[in-house]
């Protein structure tokens, strides 16, 4: 793991997998942007339902997520074998086939490509692929135009942005942003635009239209690609994409190696997996399938590009392999509460939430203690909500400490330890020997001295100040009622009591001399009689409503209770002490 | 368990014999804190460690799944005459699965008004070392867990787990807020003559 996990020598900096700081400094600024968290709150949430409802009318969904995993895990083991397949299928229907090792291959290669066309501009599809390699870029500076046509990714790239979602790119941004940047940005656009969504889409598509009649070359990722038949899938809903992959003579397609799938038999379930998971649809609305070049309909050249950038090092791993098998549906951003409050761009990568969280250290590697992308396995509460929804159950939660520890492993063999290295240490030397955990626990009574008044406390020195800036911290507890079961020494008031239990274990408990001793650890945790009216007394219940059974409840489970024959008869005879001063609560 | 999940799993292994080979003995044990063996059992990086996570699992139950799977009650004779929100916290919910379980024994309790919490699945924003770590973005989880506890007008949050508690309760006691929490075992244990004040603050 940790050999995967420090991965390949990435070239440095190159690549959108990496942000320039760490996560938590990166969150701290887009926690104080109001506009971010109204704009992601409503519209995670909007999504979040969308899908609820999508998934929730299929009965087979369960069956259809363990499909998903079980052909993904199958296709990682024979990785090799399908692409070599997907090879030759496209190749053998006209395509050709580059292979690029990282991020600078995969741009070499396209902007050969464009350039053999003699074409500057081309027209795009959205796609992750050409985000994580950075293309746009590159193709800018070999003095190429790549026009978005997606809607969201307009957006982004009108704005000089940067995607902080998977799907819905421009997540960040609400209406009256977007109506702002048109007005600012789109040439020709009519002046007198709304914030109405269906003016925002007309104006775009009126911009677009000009530019995809004139385009040329195409570039677009995909979704899957079927090894049988070397058949590309991109899923969409806008229809830029049909045009994209159908008007211009030449089509340039990137994608990574993981999105392979052997045959169309494994198409199926994930063309069920994904529309539901991501946009809450049950069938998304463009589905672009293309084996080749077909003569005289469509591009008369294509281009597949396979993107290795890091994940044959992922693949390296048998469980970080795993984050590989994401289909990109993004339904566990839309159900983090850490992304949900972030947004996407605090993870610095252009994969954010939970899956960007593993899937972005995995891919880049981590070169140091303090490389930007070891905070993102942190970026996470662990709270599991992405693993319930993600659609080929990938345990994001599991990994995410995998990449911990890996982390933790690197950083021990540092000459220095940090400081939450030694916590750990004396954590492990207290919590290994219950004298020294008991001792522990003593000394932590000093604590009591602080906060007394409040019962709190309310100022802790680092680094547990990071919990009392926002929040109290409880008081430690005072000396234990009793002693713990885990070995600690024998009670200090245990022959008298002893000799109490084994009298009433021989003759019954007498009447009138008090509590039975079989409830004396009951008693003296709460100290009151159980007398029958303790909530033990009543338990298991024989009648049917609260109301009904309490005044007659008079039987002590502990001692008392039927089935517990050994220790004899009721403690009923006491009168109920309804004046019996109640003592303070712990 | 905080060191296993912050990375520090050659750390945990060296605690974890304590709890696990000292467990009790019987062949049943009241787990109050919904997070301990089942997480460890399924995070346990080593295998020794993990058949012995496993074995006491086996015998482990979550106070709700205790009382309404093995002892089939719903209705313990509670008596607990205040307005209160239970918070489903995420280990309770997606790692030992509860369900509606600790709902049910709440609805039971005499004299108690349970309040809907809204947006109740969505996490407190504890995490362990997570809080300290990512304090702002945690402090930014809580907020608006604050907010759906506030808005319920409950005098009383509770939840299955003490950490998310802890949690919760340290930002309500900071704000002043007439809320507190309790955890559900004091609320399913406490009684008219006990006055049904558990875990006044």
């Amino acid at each position: 793991m940790t050999a995967a996990f420090l991965g390949i020598p990435a070239p440095p900096g190159a690549g959108q997998l990496r942000g320039d700081r760490s996560f938590p400094s990166a969150a701290r600024d887009a926690l104080g942007d109001s506009q971010l968290r109204r704009n992601l709150g409503h519209a995670t949430g909007v999504i979040r339902a969308k899908r609820a409802t999508a998934v929730g009318e299929l009965d087979d969904w369960e069956q259809l997520r363990l499909a998903g995993e079980a052909i993904k895990r199958a296709t990682m083991a024979r990785l090799n074998d399908h692409l070599v397949r997907l090879e030759a299928e496209v190749t053998a229907r006209g395509g050709t086939v580059h292979w690029a090792r990282d991020v600078n291959e995969a741009n070499a290669i396209v902007t050969g490509l464009v350039q053999a066309t003699g074409a500057t501009e081309l027209v795009k599809v959205k796609s992750m692929a050409t985000q994580e390699i950075g293309l746009n870029a590159a193709l800018a500076d070999a003095g190429i135009t790549a026009h978005e046509t997606d809607l969201a990714e307009l957006i982004i790239q009108l704005g000089d942005d940067v995607p902080s979602h998977i799907l819905v790119p421009a997540i960040h941004r609400n209406r009256a942003e977007i109506r702002e940047l048109f007005l600012r940005e789109m040439p020709g656009v009519d002046p007198s635009l709304t914030a109405e969504p269906r003016r925002l889409a007309m104006a775009a598509r009126a911009h677009l239209r000009r530019t995809f009649l004139r385009a040329r070359v195409a570039v677009s990722g995909a979704n899957f690609g079927v090894a049988e038949t070397g058949s590309l899938v991109v899923v969409e809903s806008e229809g830029n994409g049909r045009m994209c992959l159908t008007l211009p003579e030449t089509l340039i397609t990137v994608m990574g190696i993981e999105k392979v799938v052997p045959s169309w038999r494994d198409l199926e379930v994930f063309l069920q997996l994904l529309p539901r998971s991501s946009t809450g649809e049950r069938m998304n609305p463009y589905t672009s399938i293309w084996s080749g070049v077909t003569p005289g309909d469509g591009p008369r050249a294509f281009h597949l590009v396979l993107l290795d950038n890091g994940r044959t090092a992922a693949l390296g791993d048998a469980v970080g392999r795993d984050a590989l098998h994401c289909i990109r549906c993004s339904a566990c951003l839309n159900v983090c509460p850490v992304y949900e409050r972030t947004g996407g761009h605090a993870y610095g990568s252009i994969y954010p939430g939970p899956i960007g969280a593993v899937l972005s250290p995995q891919l880049t590697g981590i070169h140091s203690g303090n490389d930007d992308n070891a905070s993102l396995p942190y970026a996470s509460s662990l709270c599991g909500a992405c693993y319930d929804v993600c659609p080929v159950r990938i345990d994001i939660p599991s990994l995410l400490v995998r990449l911990r520890t890996a982390h933790v492993g690197a950083a021990r063999a540092r000459p220095l330890p940090t400081a939450e290295a030694v916590t750990m240490a004396a954590a492990a030397w207290v919590m290994s020997s219950p004298t020294r955990f008991a001792a522990a626990q003593t000394v932590s009574r000093l604590g009591r001295l602080g906060g007394r008044a409040s019962g709190r406390l309310s100022s802790l020195p680092p680094p547990l100040s990071a919990w009392t800036s926002s929040r109290d911290a409880p008081r430690p507890p005072g000396p234990p009622r009793r002693r713990s079961a885990s070995g600690g020494p024998a009670p200090a008031a245990a022959p008298r009591r002893r000799r109490r239990i084994r009298r009433s274990r021989r003759e019954g408990p007498r009447r009138g001399a008090g509590p039975h001793p079989g409830c004396e650890r009951q008693r003296r945790r709460r100290p009151r009689r159980c007398g029958g009216r303790t909530a033990m007394s009543t338990f298991p219940a024989t009648t049917t409503t609260a109301a009904a059974r309490r005044p007659a409840a008079r039987r002590c489970s502990i001692c008392c209770a039927a089935g517990s024959s050994t220790t004899g008869r009721p403690l009923s005879t006491r009168p109920p002490a309804t004046s019996r001063p109640r003592s303070a609560q712990p | 368990m905080p060191a296993r999940r912050s990375g520090w799993s050659a750390t945990t292994s060296r605690c974890s014999p304590t709890p696990t080979s000292s467990s009790p003995r019987p062949a049943r044990t009241r787990v109050r804190c919904a997070t301990s063996y089942a997480t460890l059992a399924r995070d346990a990086g080593d295998d020794a460690l993990a058949r012995r996570a496993e074995a006491v699992s086996a015998r482990t139950y979550e106070l709700s799944e205790l009382l309404v799977d093995v002892l089939g009650v719903e209705d313990v004779g509670a008596y607990y005459p205040h307005r209160v929100t239970y918070h489903p916290t995420c280990h309770s919910l997606r790692v030992l699965r509860v369900g509606d379980r600790p709902l049910r024994l709440l609805r039971q309790v005499a004299w108690m008004t349970l309040l809907e919490l809204p947006e109740a699945e969505t996490c407190c924003g504890f995490g362990g070392t997570f809080a300290v770590k990512n304090a702002p973005t945690s402090t930014a989880m809580l907020a608006d867990k604050m907010r759906h506890v506030l808005g319920t007008g409950a005098e009383v949050a509770t939840a299955g787990d003490a950490s998310c508690l802890m949690h919760i309760g340290g930002g309500l006691t900071r704000l002043r807020a007439a809320t507190r929490t309790v955890h559900l075992a004091e609320i399913l244990a406490s009684t008219q003559a006990g006055g049904g004040r558990a875990g006044v603050r």
